[in-house]
């Protein structure tokens, strides 16, 4: 094979924390060979040998299934073997510490974990006590990288089309509780490195104080917002934050920041509606464009397979070098 | 480092061209021929072999031999040498590969791993009827039980020397050199 | 070990040491006092012991208003001993140890065994802090009565680690302590804008998606207690002041004659909340790094005594305390070993101030808040031997130094920091020389 000319991936960081792990370059590049290996999910065999040997490891300590099958999906899919470990009934709920896992982890010859954990920093932690890969899976309020690089992906399939095509033109508006969500996060950092316009919509309560940082506009006016945009991804909202007197019911804020049928009448670009599932229907989407969206949600799941198979072949299909 | 052309352009013409004609022959009266090269250089070798069919068996344009291009990355043996690579496209036209006559086209056979690696790829996407391979060099050194059923050239070469391949649709124009360590005079 | 009231033999003479003028002296030490200062070269050593203290730095034993020494209570982290120790290895010849042990030092018994247990130890004189209210609840003052009138005679009292929150509660203490010229040192929190906060509030929280900890929670508490101070005409003390605002409020307070003192610790003179990026807890302390702006507030406010002491708020953990998620960890970094060294790089290394303000800003001025007779009267002949011969060349690498803190938790570890206190007097006797304990733990 000598004489096959190597084309090598934009160099990517060891780990993927957070999506400030990502160069333009790199961000693309995992949205193209994503864009390549979905078709290995139309194929009548689903399998391509490239992770062989590998063992990847899904370390949850918060519930979800979705999520956890999707990494589970895709690692198989490149013939890894794969470990579930997760937080009920196992020694990670009695209380072992996340180092003494991550040292039992790393002797079983875990070549990736996949972390999703209900601390902020958690994977970096993780990181510092294990030689192997590490995949942030949703770590507190801060990141979810791949949920991110799935909604460019789902963005950029529809809006832009084409394989090396960045997002930029494309407006966008992020709607809901921003403090506390690490989609929001996640997606703030990928959408603006790939050139999106950003705007976020929520109530004062819920935008950080240090939002004013961020490459993105903020408006308080869902009305006016969603007016230029081509996309609209709606977050989910917990009731708890009522208690802490973040907004006053949940009557008001859906009448505010919620989405239905006439807010969309208001937009003059019949926008993508993405949510990251699942919907508090009522709350932040009425009842009567849950439907819709849910379409697209169940193409945000197929797409999320493929991403995360780009994300495991290029952080483990080399060499470490 | 010495480079001594070994194929001008018109040596490669006449190459694809006399193969063209042995695919027709070999696969006479076939319907069912699909032609997959692989990337980069293979892809643009089986557009050319595929219009040179075409004419060769009188079809007319509105109905040219079926071409496409097939990634063999994710099934290299070699993945771990070195950082991942990128991917290149995998094309199928038509609707599956079961039951189509396919012919592999690349540039150069060398150790025939990259082919190994095509039928793996093949494998997963069904169940040919057959499989030819074309390719436009032959440099030997084979490490595996491969050989090719269409040979533009046989190149005797030793292991220190590389075959480089030049093709008007990617490198401008049309050569196939050898560039070693001796010098040639 | 030794008996504090023991005095040591024979008399020693510092030979070549600048003082805090900068001037080269000599210095004899004889029962426990200073006897004689004098231009260097002046003094014979005759029967005396002879330090060449050539290019060292003679400084006042250091005062620490704020240090944790764990007993009783949490000994996994650190003894009265060890935290001693590691004071004196740090220059300092007393240190004050706060109440939120277990059980909390909100009687009279608790802080005459803190007291006691330092005595024993010997390496430098440990202070009792009383808790202002009983088990840190808040809501009931605490015997500070008895606690003053007992052995370990306590002057200043602290809930710290928590916010007196109450202002009737917080009031009551400012006056009842009058009685006995006590003073509340305050820990400024207010607890329900700091509800599970991580860090501090500001562009580095908002990416890292921590909890914040706003500047307002801090500075809306100092407001009020300077008005309460100067509604009933006490003393107060601002623990570990940490931002910008509360500097200007303290400035506004000393204006308007209200007698309050505050404190800053080293690591919020150096230190950021960009240390958080790593996730490392080893950065996570209670009030938290804040912001370059902050960090430049302080060091202006130290030097033109706005801030009047140097506090370390030392705070010694176990590893699995900060060997976990950020969340999980607990606040707080060891701090007494490094202090002068982290002084001597944010204030005088960075050409804001002299060894002579520090050294009213370490030693006297603590002393005088906390009312101590013999610590903090400076380096004049008659006064107690409480002395340190720093070496202000010395550079160390924070990983390389051996520690007598039983924990490991320094923020500094990735540095290297200028500095080594070479000799620590207390009461004329040696308890570090040559850059270590003369009597090893």
């Amino acid at each position: 094979m000598s004489n096959r000319s190597d084309v090598l991936s934009p160099k990517l960081s060891r780990h993927l924390l957070t999506i400030s792990d990502l160069s333009r370059e790199g961000a693309i590049h995992i949205l193209d060979t994503a864009d390549e290996l979905a078709r290995v999910s139309d194929a009548p065999i689903k399998k391509l040998p490239t992770l062989r040997g590998r063992t990847v490891v899904n370390l949850f300590y918060e519930d979800s299934t979705r999520t956890r099958i999707s990494f589970e999906a895709a690692a198989k899919r490149l013939s890894a073997d794969v470990i579930n470990f997760s937080a009920k009934g196992s020694s990670v709920s009695k209380g072992e510490s996340l180092k003494d896992t991550a040292l039992t982890l790393q002797s079983m010859g875990a070549d990736a974990v996949i972390l999703r954990h209900s601390a902020s920093g958690a994977a970096h932690r993780l990181a510092q006590w294990t030689d192997g890969v590490v995949i942030n899976a949703g770590d507190g309020t801060h990141e979810h990288p791949t949920q991110a690089l799935l909604d460019a992906f789902t963005l950029r399939k529809h809006l832009k089309g084409a394989r090396g095509e960045d997002l930029s033109g494309v407006r966008i508006a992020i709607v809901g509780d921003i403090l506390h969500s690490r989609v929001a996060r996640s997606n703030v950092l990928l959408l603006s490195l790939l050139g999106a316009h950003i705007t976020l919509v929520a109530p004062p309560t819920l935008l950080p104080v240090g939002v004013h940082d961020w490459p993105v506009e903020i408006s308080y006016d869902f009305d006016e917002a969603i007016g230029e945009c081509d996309a609209v991804m709606m977050l989910r909202l917990q009731m708890e934050r009522m208690k802490s007197a973040f907004f006053p019911s949940a009557r008001e804020y859906s009448r505010l920041y919620g989405l239905d049928r006439e807010r969309i009448k208001k937009s003059k670009k019949n926008p993508l509606i993405l949510h990251p599932g699942p919907i508090n229907r009522g709350l932040e989407i009425s009842a009567d464009c849950a439907d819709d969206v849910d379409s697209v949600i169940l193409e945000q799941v197929a797409n999320g397979v493929s991403v995360r198979m780009a994300v495991l072949y290029l952080l483990l299909g080399g060499s470490h070098e | 480092m010495a480079i001594k052309a070994v194929l001008s352009s018109a040596d490669i013409d006449r190459a694809l061209m006399r193969i063209s004609h042995e695919i027709v022959e070999k696969n006479r009266g076939s319907d069912e021929i699909l032609l997959l090269g692989i990337p980069t250089r293979g892809t643009y070798l089986a557009e050319r072999i595929g219009i040179a069919m075409g004419k060769a068996m009188g079809k007319s344009s509105s109905e040219p031999i079926p071409v496409g291009t097939l990634d063999i990355t994710l099934h290299r043996d070699d993945l771990r040498s070195k950082p991942p690579r990128a991917l290149t496209p995998t094309r199928i036209p038509g609707e599956s590969i079961d039951g189509k006559r396919v012919v592999l086209v690349d540039d150069v056979l060398y150790s025939g791993r990259t082919i190994r690696a095509a039928l793996d790829a093949l494998g997963e996407l069904g169940r040919p009827a057959l499989v030819q391979l074309a390719v436009l060099v032959d440099r030997g050194h084979r490490e595996l039980p491969i050989r090719a059923d269409y040979v533009g050239k046989n190149l005797p070469t030793s292991h220190d020397e590389a075959v480089r391949v030049s093709i008007a649709e990617v490198d401008g124009e049309d050569f196939v050199a050898i560039v070693g360590a001796h010098q040639y005079e | 070990m030794s008996n504090v009231e023991k005095i040591a033999y024979k008399p020693i003479v510092i030979q070549s040491a600048y003082s805090l003028e900068g001037k080269k002296v000599d210095l004899r030490i004889e029962s426990g006092v200073i006897s004689d200062i004098s231009e260097a070269g002046s003094l014979k050593a005759n029967d005396a012991d002879v330090i060449n203290a050539q290019g060292l730095q003679l400084l006042p034993g250091l005062v620490d208003l704020h240090t944790h020494l764990r007993e009783p209570g949490r000994e996994d982290a650190e003894t009265i001993r060890s935290g001693s120790a590691a004071a004196a290895l740090g220059g300092f010849t007393a240190v004050h140890a706060m109440a939120n042990t277990e059980p909390v030092a909100d009687t009279a018994g608790v802080v005459e065994q803190v007291v006691r247990l330092g005595r024993e130890a010997g390496y430098c004189d440990v202070f009792a802090v009383g808790a202002v209210t009983q088990g840190l609840n808040g809501a009931q003052l605490a015997e500070l009565g008895a606690m003053a009138h007992s052995m370990a005679n306590v002057k200043v009292f602290s809930d710290d680690g928590k916010c007196v929150f109450d202002s009737l509660v917080m009031r009551r203490a400012l006056e009842y302590v009058k009685q006995f010229d006590g003073v509340i040192a305050q820990h400024a929190q207010d607890p329900r804008l700091t509800e599970n906060a991580q860090m501090n509030e500001g562009v580095v929280s908002a990416r890292l998606g921590l909890a914040g900890w706003p500047a307002v929670a801090e500075e809306a508490i100092i407001a009020r207690d300077v008005l309460l101070a100067e509604h009933v005409q006490a003393r107060l003390h601002i623990c570990h002041v940490s931002t910008a605002g509360s500097v200007d409020i303290i400035r506004w307070a000393k204006a308007r004659g209200i007698m309050v003192t505050a404190e800053v610790t080293p690591h919020h003179l150096l230190l950021t909340d960009s240390t958080a990026e790593s996730y490392n807890p080893v950065f996570k302390v209670n009030p938290p790094l804040r912001t370059e702006r902050d960090v430049q507030a302080l060091r202006a406010a130290l030097v033109d005594g706005t801030i009047d002491i140097v506090a370390t708020d030392h705070a010694p953990h176990p590893k699995e305390s900060k060997e976990c998620e950020w969340s999980e960890a607990a606040n707080g970094m060891v701090g007494l070993e490094t202090a002068l060294s982290v002084i001597q790089e944010s204030i005088i290394e960075s050409g804001l101030s002299n060894w002579k303000t520090l050294a009213e800003r370490m030693s006297t001025a603590p002393a005088k808040i906390g009312r101590l007779a013999h610590h903090g009267l400076g380096i004049i002949k008659g006064t107690p031997a409480n002395i340190v011969l720093y070496d202000t060349a010395a550079r160390r690498k924070v990983s390389e130094i051996r520690s007598a803190s039983k924990s490991l938790n320094n923020p500094y570890f990735d540095r290297t920091l200028p500095g080594q206190v070479m000799y620590t007097f207390l009461r004329g006797n040696l308890v570090v020389a040559k850059g270590d304990l003369v009597n090893p733990l």
